[in-house]
């Protein structure tokens, strides 16, 4: 086993639901070992790095199709990050959460090898459509990159929901999971935005922190999960319609942001995390 | 039945020919390369498909079935020869299944239709359009040869035509435009991408086109066996040693340390994946495979072991 893997979280990973292969690959690619190193490193962000209040895991699904959507709160993807962490360190058996990630991460070397290896794939309507059908968890951010882009002072802001996370989810008849993400903005407090350095680097953007790099503060972030929500229909109804959904959802996901800001600013204690499992 | 089967000299011509003939049809082959050991059964034409003599094989033998391998995949000729045999020689096998009262024509076509890039989802579905010309122009006339039979389906309404878009084949005769890849003891991949390859054992892709044929399947039908695997996991699987080299590197170091030669559109063919979802074909035709993937890497391994 190599160096970068923690024996627990590999013998976790063993127990995560998926069809693996006898070379530990599943029919997407993701791959055992890659899962494991990258838990590693999100075990150390999530139990020990960040403070992370976690409220509401109950509501992941433990089996089948499953799309968790909630806010980006600034920065860069540390809100997705502590998701995928809490299916897989909070919840028994494990689930690795599958995010559709921005077109830009695949064409470049290494990252589109690991986005890959670990089930992070481009978020592609057909993609996710195939995902849901074979009874994955999607993480999805309806706000895509307007919403990483946030700067500091709109941290715990909402901007615009797409609505093809609606309709597919209705069209595959899957329960929607909304969560609210706090703190983001304060592990990665961004100034500005170099979206002319982006465009050179052939990313959308680059985040401008106080001190430059996009490197997060060891802060207190708060994850707030929210009962499931099901849609009925076929997913070609018309735009007013699904608008109405996208409006529920993303209500719904500012009260779950609210709740997680009470308990962040002292209102309300989450549960501690770094329990004995993962100190 | 009574079955004509052009490329039938071919590796995968051989082994559906040999299905075929097991199974009791009277077989006829097309094929400008010659049979030497060809089974007794197998009424063998040594023509080449778009000249005259092809048409009169058609008219005098009357098949039933018609299959058509007859399509050049590997890159080594140049592409105005490949896009004659390719488009030109599925035009001809359309038309003279036509005239000789053909009732079902097979195209054999490859999963590579679809091509790869960055932002291609992963289990391509038969009705996604064709990507391959953008970033490999050199793959545009095995796509037109795809189309062009796709509109025998509503230009010819009373001829069954069935397309098949195969993955990559794998096993112990190591022909193939994968096997060929992975033939040497290193194989070099792109650094920092490690795509998805989706194969079956060549046996399976032999079944399966049998299948095709007993079950006259009309329409367009991806057709995959076992699970794609990393390029990585294929490597170490067959026994050969990865060579990883930055982007820049790798085009000029093609063809050169006994490493494969490519065309340079190939290189988003092993930085990006191509995987279909074959759900429809498994459907019609109840089609499973025999060999995993498992299997086939293993073949290949005995068959062509790493220097």
């Amino acid at each position: 086993m190599s160096l970068l893997i923690d024996p627990a979280i590999a013998a976790r990973v063993d127990r995560v639901e998926l069809p693996f292969n006898r070379f530990g690959v599943d029919p997407y690619g993701v791959s055992k070992k890659h899962v494991a190193q990258f838990m590693t490193l999100l075990h150390y962000l999530y139990h020990h790095y960040f403070t992370v209040g976690l409220v509401g895991i109950e509501h992941v699904p433990a089996r089948g199709r499953g799309m968790l959507v909630g806010n980006h709160s600034g920065g860069v993807a540390v809100d997705g990050a502590m998701v995928l962490a809490s299916c897989f360190f909070d919840r028994d058996p494990p689930r690795l959460g599958q995010a559709m990630a921005e077109k830009f991460i695949a064409r470049f070397p290494f990252a589109s090898l690991w986005s890959n290896r670990t089930g992070q794939f481009t978020g592609l309507p057909e993609q996710a459509a195939h995902l849901l059908d074979d009874e994955r968890l999607l993480v999805v951010f309806p706000e895509g990159a307007r919403g990483t882009a946030k700067l500091y002072s709109d941290r715990n802001s909402l901007v615009h929901f797409g609505s093809g996370f609606v309709r597919l989810a209705m069209k595959t008849q899957t329960p929607i999971i909304p969560f609210g993400f706090v703190g983001g903005g304060e592990a990665v407090p961004t100034i500005a935005n170099a979206y002319g350095l982006g465009k050179l680097l052939g990313v959308p953007y680059v985040p401008i922190t106080p001190w430059l790099a996009p490197v997060p503060l060891p802060v207190r972030v708060e994850l707030t999960y929210g009962e499931p929500m099901m849609f009925s229909g076929t997913g070609n109804e018309e735009d007013e319609v699904i608008n109405g959904y996208v409006d529920q959802v993303k209500q719904r996901i500012g009260e779950l942001m609210k709740e997680g800001q009470r308990r962040k600013s002292g209102e309300a204690l989450a549960r501690p995390r770094g329990t004995e499992e993962w100190a | 039945m009574r079955i004509l089967v052009t490329g039938v000299t071919g590796r995968l011509g051989q082994l559906v020919a040999r299905r075929l003939l097991e199974s009791g049809h009277e077989l006829i082959g097309i094929d400008r390369r010659p049979w030497d050991d060809a089974p007794a059964g197998i009424e063998m034409h040594s023509v080449d498909l778009r000249k005259r003599a092809a048409e009169d094989v058609f008219r005098k033998s009357h098949p039933q079935v018609v299959v058509h391998m007859a399509t050049v995949t590997h890159l080594i000729e140049r592409s105005e020869e490949r896009y004659r045999i390719n488009l030109g020689g599925t035009r001809v096998v359309f038309e003279n299944a036509r005239a000789c009262g053909a009732e079902h024509v097979i195209f054999v076509g490859r999963h590579t239709y679809y091509g790869a890039a960055a932002d291609s989802p992963l289990y391509h579905k038969e009705e996604e359009p064709p990507m391959a010309m953008t970033a490999f122009p050199e793959l545009a006339d095995l796509v037109a040869a795809d189309l062009y039979a796709c509109t025998a389906l509503w230009r010819y309404p009373e001829l069954c035509t069935t397309v098949l878009r195969m993955v990559y084949t794998l096993g112990p005769t190591g022909q193939g435009t994968l096997a060929t890849f992975i033939r040497g003891p290193h194989v070099p991949t792109v650094l920092g991408f490690d795509p998805l390859f989706h194969f079956m054992h060549e046996e399976d892709v032999a079944a399966a086109i049998c299948l095709s044929i007993e079950r006259r399947i009309r329409g367009v039908y991806n057709v995959s066996g076992p699970q794609p695997v990393p390029l990585s996991v294929l490597i170490r699987a067959t026994g050969r040693t990865q060579v990883p080299l930055p982007e820049l590197l790798f085009r000029a170091a093609l063809g050169r340390f006994g490493l494969p030669r490519l065309p340079p559109g190939a290189l988003t063919h092993i930085k990006f994946p191509i995987v279909v979802d074959s759900a429809a074909f498994r459907a019609a035709t109840g089609f499973q495979h025999q060999i995993d993937e498992a299997g086939a890497m293993g073949e290949y391994r005995d068959a062509f072991p790493a220097l």
